[in-house]
């Protein structure tokens, strides 16, 4: 065992790291409570018909006046808190997931290829990240949504709601890859193995993506789960300003914007559960960056 | 009067202690330079770094003593410490341009150090800068001292790095390696100083170096290490002239004489492997079958290459930074040209001009009966870009540490179109890292589980499997400890004359040129100031820098040479 320990370093640091350890229990369980939340949850809250309103506004189990069915309580709506959080999350997760994933195509490959080609191209993809990065998300998403509203009919619109934030969410992120991919890109242009590949007259795209890539990954890697965190948070933002998912679909912030309105009226759990939830998340996620970071970085040991 | 007894020095891991040096015993008398001399990892450093209590944390001594005089430097507290080193013990680093503050004045860093041990006002502490700075060779030091450490050059800066370690008139002086970072010439005024400084002021020197050559010119006693352990030690003239242990022996067998050419190392693991006789055959047979050419020459005319220099000015293009002009060179078909020269001289931009990686303005090369194109000119299939192939530097980098042996070395057999069966290709990299003298079962490890010679080995089977007819090197050694530099410069000379390789062999080592080539060329400023060959260029040098090159390259007396 010690052996196997020795020769996967990271692992071997990371049974010795219980709050990595802690993070990613809460994170894996979050995860699989989204993944199998229609099975798990006792109500479809995108389904009208499987709630009732006269459910609605008990509270969690512990408190009086409660309905045992309903562990954690009610909304407004009569939705199960649970089943509500669990398919939020679950949203959340999606949205959250495939901007990154759009964000790190985009960015890593740009990146790489500002970093390999270097000149004028260089210039030109790092003074669009520049400009995006003066941008705030929020204005970028609005951006974005405004555009969607103006030019795609009513009709697809409550289709492409997702995709819209999904967009918005990746364009915002795309530069964190973009700057990471071409700094490292740099580094590992210096080195012989490159020049070597170079020198054999293999296609840039070749030496990009097969010699390059697989060495910048320990950067990327550390962004994208410090990024996978950010997304979430900028989804439930977008949605808890409204300009995100509505109330019938509702993510993680879409639920907080709705629990807003019993802040002050006693109904706390419609609320604080699901910002807990978020910040259970996204805590766990940024704990296991961080760790992850200090994996792939030696010094900071 | 420094005496070290049975010193450990332990490094505590996540995996139990690592015993960095253990049993060390020594002795250094005022005046007396001792040299320190061992492979990578032998543990040279860490004794030096043990006596002046500088161990890299968590690193601590284990057992045994440290005594300067009457003092027992384990007993010291911190503070009583703080207060010998600098006074009483001093260090010198290998590289000047990292152990001088950048932003202050020599003046202030030496008028610091002087008040920080002696009571003395800023005028005196002045003068008395001064002064250090005549005494080890700094002219119109009054004027000089106010210059900032980038405005002298590197054996200048290595001078004033010595004068700090000097002005509190220290006992003991430890230098760790204080000329690798050095030119030749720079290096032998340095050692000088240091030689002198022994003598005049009576200051002990633990020289802690790789060189043996440095050691033989400048050391009175030698210590030999090996893996922190103590192999053999005593007067420098017993030690390596008559080496009783073993690896004593085979590190002096290793050693390139500068003074005449032999045939091949001795090597004591080589009988072991063997590998270069008999295995590989298949490997052998391959690239013998792909030899319809006779070896291929090439021809460089007029060579020039500028680089851009940065902007000073708006209104003006900067003049650009020559780093080749008209550099004219024929090498034979099947010959090994060496191309000797100091650091900045050229040699390596020479290399990337023939490989494509640098576009050179003026000129022309012919390889074989064809024109080369020029850099990017030159297409990605042109058929030098499989002929002519490189063996790197540095072989922790020149390999991709994601890719298996196996994908780094099949790579050429596949991108050139060799072989199309994936398990014929396997057999072959396999079959050629028995050629290089590896086991074939590297192939499915990662190049981060072989030492630096093995992966050279392993660089060089690379290049091989390109079958190529031109080979450049570039100090392919230069990276590696001696005896392995000797094992893979036998392995270089025997895979040439096999196959009738034209080899390009940069060095800056003098004494590895010569065991080499056969045609040499000295490059100084990005000319060229003599070629010739080989042992006419070293017996009768013409040019005045190729005889100050080979007078200052420190050697060992000839009888003490095994070679």
């Amino acid at each position: 065992m010690t052996a196997f320990l020795k020769r996967y370093e990271g692992l071997w640091l990371f049974v010795h790291s219980p709050a990595a350890i802690i993070a990613a229990i809460v994170a894996i369980l979050i995860i699989m409570g989204a993944v199998f939340a229609p099975w798990l949850a006792l109500v479809n809250p995108y389904d009208l018909s499987s709630f009732s309103l006269f459910d609605g506004l008990l509270p969690p189990v512990w408190e009086d006046g409660a309905n045992p069915k309903y562990l954690l309580g009610t909304d407004d709506q009569g939705r199960d808190m649970i089943s509500s959080i669990l398919y939020g999350a679950r949203l959340s997760l999606v949205i959250g997931l495939s901007a990154l994933a759009i964000a790190a195509v985009l960015g890593v490959g740009l990146g790489l290829a500002a970093g390999y080609f270097g000149g004028r191209f260089d210039a030109i993809v790092m003074r669009i990240a520049d400009v995006q990065l003066a941008l705030p998300a929020i204005l970028t998403a609005l951006l974005i949504d405004g555009i969607a509203r103006g030019i795609l009919p009513a009709s697809v619109q409550q289709d492409l709601r997702v995709a819209v934030l999904t967009l918005a969410i990746a364009l915002s992120l795309w530069v964190n890859f973009a700057r990471t991919a071409r700094a490292s890109t740099f580094v590992q242009m210096n080195k012989e193995y490159v020049q070597a590949a170079i020198m054999m007259g293999q296609r840039p795209s070749r030496v990009m993506f097969v010699h390059i890539l697989p060495n910048i990954l320990g950067p990327l890697l550390v962004i994208m789960t410090v990024d996978l965190a950010s997304a979430i948070l900028l989804e439930a933002t977008l949605s808890f300003l409204g300009i995100g998912l509505p109330a019938d679909s509702p993510s993680l912030g879409t639920l907080i914007r709705i629990g807003m309105q019993f802040l002050l009226s006693g109904e706390w759990w419609i609320l604080w559960l699901p910002t807990l939830f978020l910040v259970a998340l996204v805590v766990s996620i940024n704990i296991l960056g961080d760790f992850l970071r200090d994996v792939f970085n030696p010094r900071l040991r | 009067m420094l005496t070290i007894k049975d010193l450990a020095v332990k490094f505590p891991s996540r995996f139990g202690d690592f015993t960095a040096i253990e049993d060390v015993d020594m002795t250094i008398k005022p005046g007396e330079i001792h040299g320190l001399v061992g492979e990578s990892g032998a543990g040279k450093s860490t004794v030096g770094a043990a006596v002046i209590g500088l161990l890299q944390s968590p690193g601590y001594i284990a057992n045994g003593t440290i005594t300067l005089g009457d003092t027992d430097l384990r007993d010291l507290t911190p503070d009583q410490a703080q207060a010998v080193r600098g006074d009483r013990i001093s260090m010198i680093f290998q590289d000047p341009q990292t152990s001088l503050n950048p932003l202050m004045t020599i003046e202030d860093q030496l008028i610091e150090t002087i008040q920080a041990h002696s009571d003395v006002s800023t005028s005196a502490a002045r003068k008395r800068a001064v002064d250090l700075l005549e005494e080890i060779g700094i002219k119109n030091a009054a004027q000089r001292i106010k210059a900032y450490p980038h405005q002298f050059s590197g054996g200048m800066r290595q001078r004033v790095v010595i004068a700090l370690a000097i002005c509190t008139d220290p006992e003991l002086i430890i230098a760790d390696e204080p000329t690798t970072a050095l030119d030749v010439a720079v290096q032998s005024q340095v050692l000088d100083l240091i030689r002198r400084l022994a003598k005049d002021r009576k200051i002990a020197f633990m020289l802690i170096t790789h060189d043996i050559g440095v050691i033989a010119q400048v050391a009175d006693r030698v210590t030999v290490m090996r893996k922190g352990l103590v192999m053999e030690s005593g007067e420098t003239a017993q030690v390596l002239g008559a080496p009783t242990h073993p690896y004593t022996r085979a590190l002096m067998d290793a050693v390139p004489p500068l003074d005449h050419r032999i045939d091949r190392f001795r090597v004591p693991q080589e009988e072991a492997t063997a590998a270069t006789q008999s295995s590989g055959n298949a490997a052998e047979n391959w690239l013998l079958a792909g030899q319809q050419q006779e070896p291929t020459g090439l021809t460089l005319q007029d060579l020039t290459v500028r680089f851009a220099a940065p902007r000073t000015s708006l209104f003006r293009k900067p003049d650009p930074y020559v780093a080749l002009e008209s550099v004219s060179l024929t090498i034979r078909p099947g010959s090994i040209m060496g191309l000797v020269g100091e650091s900045g001289s050229g040699k390596s931009t020479l290399a990337k001009a023939i490989t494509g990686l640098v576009t050179p303005s003026n000129g022309a090369m012919t390889f074989g009966d064809a024109p080369l194109p020029f850099g990017k000119a030159r297409s990605r299939h042109h058929p030098s870009r499989q002929l002519i192939q490189m063996v790197f530097q540095d072989p922790y980098s020149s390999l991709n540490s994601r890719h298996r042996i196996g994908a780094i070395l099949t790579e050429p057999l596949w991108f050139y179109g060799f072989e199309d069966d994936p398990d014929e290709r396997r057999r072959l990299a396999a079959s050629m890292l028995e050629l290089v003298g590896m086991q074939p079962d590297a192939i499915d490890k990662y190049p981060h589980q072989f030492s630096g010679g093995q992966r050279q080995r392993i660089a060089v089977a690379r290049a091989l499997l390109a079958r190529p007819r031109f080979l450049i090197c570039d100090e392919p050694t230069s990276a590696l400890d001696v005896s392995i530099q000797a094992e893979i410069l036998n392995l270089l000379k025997d895979l040439q004359a096999k196959f009738g390789l034209t080899i390009l062999f940069i060095s800056h080592n003098l004494a590895v040129v010569r065991q080499m080539a056969d045609d040499t060329a000295v490059l100084r400023n990005g000319k060229i100031e003599e070629v010739g060959a080989t042992e006419n260029l070293y017996q009768t040098p013409q040019a005045d820098y190729t005889q100050s090159l080979l007078a200052l390259t420190p050697t060992m007396p000839q009888e003490w040479q095994r070679n």
